[in-house]
């Protein structure tokens, strides 16, 4: 610093006849304008990003003890419908055939439900095409159908047919004991 | 802009403003702009827009004053509050309402009126280009517009709208959760919704402001796509041009009152009556008629990802449009195979719209019933139907429009624009 301040000192008056220097400045002064602007820009972006009471969303615990065989049951979590539905024995082999047919998301239905528990299907019931709530006994495997798009799924919630990229998304669940679950 | 204008200051203080503000001469430049003699009813569109915009501006700022953003509160505060309680809230609400419908008829012609006589080549790129970007706007304005009712059709069109974009490989998800501000269309999702389509209008008019300084400089085309070669082509804007418009407004206030006061919802979908449940779609979901056919293209392909690159595709191909027609030829009127074309194009457009309202697996031709299955849909389905028009869409872009105008044999373009008027007033004389 002080090297350079003798330097200007002997060429009073002619700053700019060191181009490197003057370089440099105008480097820095852009690169802190930019960094300044950016250090601006990130809180106008992530304000936008889900708030801390959206993101402390609790778990729900269902007892699934009200859900008869055959029946489903449709529940808010998140704010995002879910499915609780208590496959019959039919759709339990149904889903369990379907685990060798040509899919566009391979999965078992042994890998979707709990071991032990495999009538229990719980599924977010959110189309993973557009997001719409696919409707349970329509659609040729006997599963969902989307009415917005004409995905179908199937009893596992495995996509067979339509635009929809992946099957029916399992949340994060745990059963507590034989009657209740808690989600998430 | 050059100055067209006999403005002359007469007074002090005119001059003492005209040498610090010339806001008076602007004026002036704008009401005396030269303007070709020959423009048809199909050029009063412009005016028609800028009579949309500021109606909705007026209208939707009066609006906010009752509207309140908020999941528990928004529907009542339009279906109650608007639509019985405040004093005229109904009429307000059925000019905003049926006034987007209206901007998009205008705005739909124009953009076709712009194609069929080549307004949008040298040197208007750029024109064309702005009024592009102002579409893009209006699409957005709407689809937020559309939402802050909060029912059934606002909140699953914003949910299918927003998972659009959650289609892209790794930008999807966290651009749908900074969209939504949680992991559903929800509170916070409606709110920025309001504050953008408040804010959104603003940006149209300053688009708008640049879309006209961008047609002063060439100045108008018209229907012969001949440039103006001398002041005989032209006329003043007013009073030639501000009679013509303001009859055309006239004419379009008809049908707009039509809609206003004998189908308030004609344009609507029942559906929007019942209030947003996040736990049940409606059976049939199905965008405003404007954005119906890019829903069209979007169902038309299989895969999720190419599907919304289709939709967004098609757009697309009309920021591209001056660079893909390779015809010396501006107007179709000179171009009679184009003008078969075009109208085709036309045509596959509102059969894309017609096939963006119907279920896709649903018979084109009831009486029919299944046809064979080609691919993945029976032939005989609004699927195929809507595969064929896409197809059409995107070869006039990419292959009609540039190969015929290297090809064709176009008819004899005039000298200029005062050419054939006056031989056709030889013609009647004799």
């Amino acid at each position: 610093m002080a090297e350079s301040l003798a330097d200007s000192a002997s060429n009073p008056g002619h700053a700019g006849d060191d181009p490197s220097r003057r370089d440099f400045i105008h480097i820095v002064a852009a690169a802190a304008a930019v960094g300044g602007a950016a250090a601006v820009a990130w809180p106008l972006i992530d304000q936008m990003n889900p708030a801390a009471d959206t993101l402390a969303l609790a778990s729900v615990e269902f007892d699934l003890s009200k859900v008869e065989l055959g029946q489903e049951v449709t529940i808010a979590w998140r704010k995002q419908p879910l499915f609780i539905r208590h496959r019959t024995p039919k759709e339990i082999a149904e889903a369990v055939a379907g685990d060798h047919a040509d899919l566009k998301d391979p999965q078992t239905d042994a890998d979707r439900v709990k071991a032990g528990h495999a009538e229990w299907l719980i599924l977010l019931g959110s189309c993973t095409h557009l997001g719409c709530v696919p409707l349970f006994g329509q659609g040729e495997y006997g599963g969902w159908f989307c009415p917005c798009h004409g995905s179908v799924y199937d009893t596992s919630g495995r996509i067979r047919k339509g635009p929809a990229p992946l099957n029916l998304a399992v949340p994060e669940y745990a059963f507590l004991n034989d009657k209740t679950v808690k989600i998430g | 802009m050059t100055a067209h204008t006999t403005y002359e200051p007469k007074t002090a203080i005119e001059r003492w403003l005209d040498t610090r503000l010339p806001i008076v001469r602007l004026g002036a430049e704008v009401l005396e702009f030269p303007t070709p003699k020959n423009l048809n009813y199909w050029w009063t569109f412009g005016g028609i827009l800028s009579f949309c915009l500021a109606t909705q501006i007026v209208t939707g700022i009066v609006l906010a004053m009752h509207y309140q953003a908020g999941g528990a509160s928004a529907f009542l505060s339009v279906e109650q509050g608007i639509m019985r309680d405040v004093n005229y809230g109904w009429l307000i609400r059925g000019i905003h309402a049926n006034g987007a419908s209206m901007f998009f008829i205008a705005v739909y012609i124009h953009m076709f009126r712009g194609m069929y006589y080549g307004s949008y080549k040298a040197p208007r790129e750029l024109l064309w280009l702005l009024g592009c970007v102002i579409y893009l706007l209006m699409m957005a304005t709407a689809f937020m517009g559309y939402v802050l009712p909060w029912g059934q059709m606002s909140f699953w069109g914003a949910k299918v709208i927003t998972n659009l974009l959650g289609a892209f490989p790794i930008i999807g998800k966290p651009i749908t959760t900074l969209l939504w501000g949680g992991f559903a269309v929800d509170d916070p999702t409606l709110n920025r919704f309001f504050s953008l389509h408040y804010l959104l209008p603003f940006l149209i008019a300053a688009v708008v402001a640049l879309h006209i300084w961008a047609l002063h400089v060439p100045g108008n085309n018209n229907p012969t796509g001949v440039e103006v070669k001398s002041k005989a082509d032209t006329v003043p804007f007013h009073p030639y041009y501000t009679v013509k418009d303001g009859f055309a407004i006239g004419v379009f206030l008809i049908l707009f009152a039509v809609f206003i006061f004998y189908e308030p919802d004609a344009l609507g979908h029942a559906d929007n009556f019942i209030a947003a449940n996040p736990l049940v779609t409606p059976a049939h979901i199905v965008p405003e008629w404007y954005f119906l056919p890019f829903y069209a293209i979007l169902r038309a392909i299989p895969d999720k990802l190419s599907g919304v690159i289709a939709m967004f595709g098609a757009i697309a191909m009309l920021f591209a449009l001056p660079w893909l027609n390779t015809s010396k030829v501006k107007s179709m009127r000179y171009r009679p195979t184009m003008k078969i074309y075009f109208l085709i194009f036309v045509a596959a457009c509102c059969v894309l719209g017609w096939c963006g309202a119907q279920l896709p697996d649903d018979p084109v031709i009831g009486g029919l019933g299944k046809t064979f299955t080609l691919i993945d849909s029976d032939l005989n389905s609004y699927v195929w139907l809507s595969r064929i028009a896409t197809a059409y869409y995107f070869a006039y872009f990419l292959l009609i429009t540039p190969i015929l105008g290297l090809r064709e044999t176009t008819s004899p373009v005039p000298d200029s624009i005062s050419k054939p008027v006056l031989a056709g007033e030889a013609a009647k004389k004799d």
